[in-house]
């Protein structure tokens, strides 16, 4: 049975790509080789640094549809701006000038249907592409990666999460920092969100945002505190008043961020991390199924 | 008026605390949370919020079932698959909803509506060095470009009505559409990098977005002893880039102490090393 898991934080930095790869690695050693991670955070792909051996196995262009507008068969009606909720079309009558502005525009198809002269036609308008990656290990790796200067991050992620093999028993999903759409887009999907935080009072602010949200959209999860040992004890204050499950907690170590640094996360693993991420997965799988 | 924005590309790289140790170094400056989505800085300025406004974000759609006649049109034509029928009827997902408002005018037993959004605010606030103009986006909104570029343009026009010639603005993490909106049109980008590969890919990716705006910038390395060797690859990216490096700053729990605090590093050690980087390159933004 496929199960899905999205790895989210509020804030950045705290550990999702760390706890994604991680469990990428042990979720094939420990439970199931069908598994597959899927890097959402479009903006900001980091995944595959920590997989030196990963190979491009096929990419393909992600574009959004973009209008434009025929000023042959224009009328200058302006039915298409009263249609366009973005503002993404200038019409002037009096100078004959229409034009959609490619980057407010949201791709929705409304003016096409707004406009009654044929004079609405829609181009590819490039906004990412998606790469798939064999690593050795598992069914590898599926990358979104958002075009520099597009603000459709969540038009691609909804496209990367779809690309998961047939095969696969397990996806993984690591999402973008952050409690807006492209987050509930990466989660909206999954059958268990985790969350990765830090015991800081940044940390402890945002995860209380992710929490609202994941209550919102009725998704169960799990938090992680990671570089568990810094900051106050607000975060365990706040998870203990809200009956909060704590499925795990990484130690803070100087150590480990020297080596996720160097992007040697899965070369340096020891007993401590071994039997850490094996309970996490025996936890997630005694949960999921 | 010179309006700079903090931005780093990963998350986690010291944006806001390092926003907010620039903050505490300013005279005659408006300050802006740009990052509306987890909005942070305000846990260290503590803004006593002088007006309040709610953000227009759009619409979402409602369908109303009893007057829906299964016809699936607006299924069909939502470009945004925001709308299901596993239930057993037709339903609106809010959270895939982008508001386009297409499936409304389509549908011909006129059983859908669109309503507000009424979840999102924003805020001009004093705070102990100045006023601040901040958001909070309700969980799992859309448009925070939108919202950024709102609370952008009342920062200036403060600092326009005080006379004050700074705007700082603390950036959101990523590329996309947030981090576009709290960058055009402004005078300069303050990078913050972090020595990781992580944090070097996704710098180079920053800059060429900076770069597409041709918008000035410069860098300083956050946490530069968690990696010698990644630190150099830095310095030289800096180098082949003509990107001035303003500093770098040692990994320090002194930060995390003064978070824990409500203070800036400035404000709580004054006299430590990061500090004192802190204010050479605070003074050398003043003039660059």
């Amino acid at each position: 049975m496929l199960k899905k898991i999205a790895i989210a934080s509020g804030k950045g930095g705290t550990g999702k790509t760390t706890v994604s790869v991680n469990l990428y690695y042990f979720i094939h050693k420990y439970w199931t080789d069908k598994v597959q991670l899927l890097d959402c955070d479009v903006e900001e792909p980091n995944d595959l640094i920590f997989f030196p051996e990963a190979r491009e196995k096929s990419f393909n262009v992600v574009n959004q549809q973009v209008p434009k507008i025929d000023n042959s068969k224009c009328t200058y009606c302006r039915d298409c701006v009263e249609y366009c909720e973005f503002n993404a079309i200038v019409v002037i009558p009096t100078v004959k000038f229409a034009e959609v502005n490619a980057s407010l525009c949201h791709s929705c198809g409304a003016c096409l249907h707004a406009c009654k002269h044929g004079a609405m036609l829609e181009y590819d308008h490039k906004i990412g592409e998606i790469k798939k990656f064999d690593l050795g290990i598992g069914l590898g790796l599926i990358q979104g990666e958002l075009e520099i200067g597009s603000s459709m991050q969540t038009m691609l992620i909804k496209d990367v999460i779809k690309e998961y093999n047939p095969e696969t028993e397990i996806v993984l999903m690591d999402a973008p920092p952050g409690t807006s759409c492209p987050v509930v887009t990466t989660s909206a999907d999954a059958d268990f969100i985790l969350l990765v935080t830090e015991p800081t009072p940044f940390g402890l602010h945002d995860l209380q945002l992710t929490i609202e949200l994941m209550r919102e959209i009725h998704k169960p999860f799990a938090v992680i505190i990671n570089k568990d040992g810094i900051g106050d004890g607000s975060m365990e204050k706040y998870l203990e008043a809200e009956d909060i499950e704590i499925i795990g907690r990484i130690a803070f170590s100087k150590e480990y961020a020297a080596n996720y640094a160097t992007g040697k996360i899965l070369n340096n693993l020891d007993e401590t991390q071994d039997s850490f991420y094996r309970n996490l997965v025996m936890n997630l799988k005694e949960k999921l199924n | 008026m010179k309006e700079i924005t903090v931005l780093s590309g990963k998350g986690g790289a010291g944006k806001t605390s390092i926003t907010a140790a620039l903050v505490s170094l300013s005279e005659r400056a408006v300050f802006c949370d740009s990052d509306v989505d987890a909005a942070d800085l305000h846990l260290i300025l503590k803004p006593e919020v002088k007006e309040s406004y709610r953000f227009d974000s759009g619409y979402k759609a409602i369908i109303d079932s009893v007057k829906c006649i299964d016809c699936n049109i607006c299924k069909e034509e939502c470009r945004f698959d925001a709308i299901h029928t596993d239930k057993g009827f037709y339903e609106v997902n809010p959270f895939q909803c982008e508001g386009c408002r297409l499936c409304e005018r389509l549908c011909p037993a006129e059983a859908i509506v669109s309503v507000k959004n009424e979840n999102n605010f924003w805020y001009v606030s004093n705070t102990r060095f100045g006023p601040l103009v901040h958001a909070r986006m309700g969980p799992g909104e859309e448009n925070s470009g939108k919202l950024v570029t709102v609370v952008r343009r009342k920062a200036r026009e403060i600092a326009r009505s005080l006379n004050y010639d700074f705007i700082l603005n603390d950036g959101p993490p990523g590329i996309g559409c947030a981090a576009i909106s709290s960058l055009t049109g402004t005078s300069g980008v303050l990078m913050v990098i972090e020595p990781s590969m992580s944090g070097l890919h996704d710098a180079k990716r920053l800059l060429d977005l900076i770069n597409s705006f041709n918008i000035k910038s410069y860098a300083i390395i956050n946490k530069h002893d968690i990696s010698n060797k990644l630190t150099d690859e830095i310095v030289q990216f800096l180098k082949n880039n003509n990107i001035p490096l303003l500093g770098k700053i040692p990994f320090d729990t002194m930060f995390t102490q003064a978070m824990i605090e409500g203070k800036s590093i400035v404000e709580l050690y004054p006299e430590a090393k990061s500090s004192k980087v802190l204010k050479k390159i605070w003074d050398y933004i003043l003039v660059n």
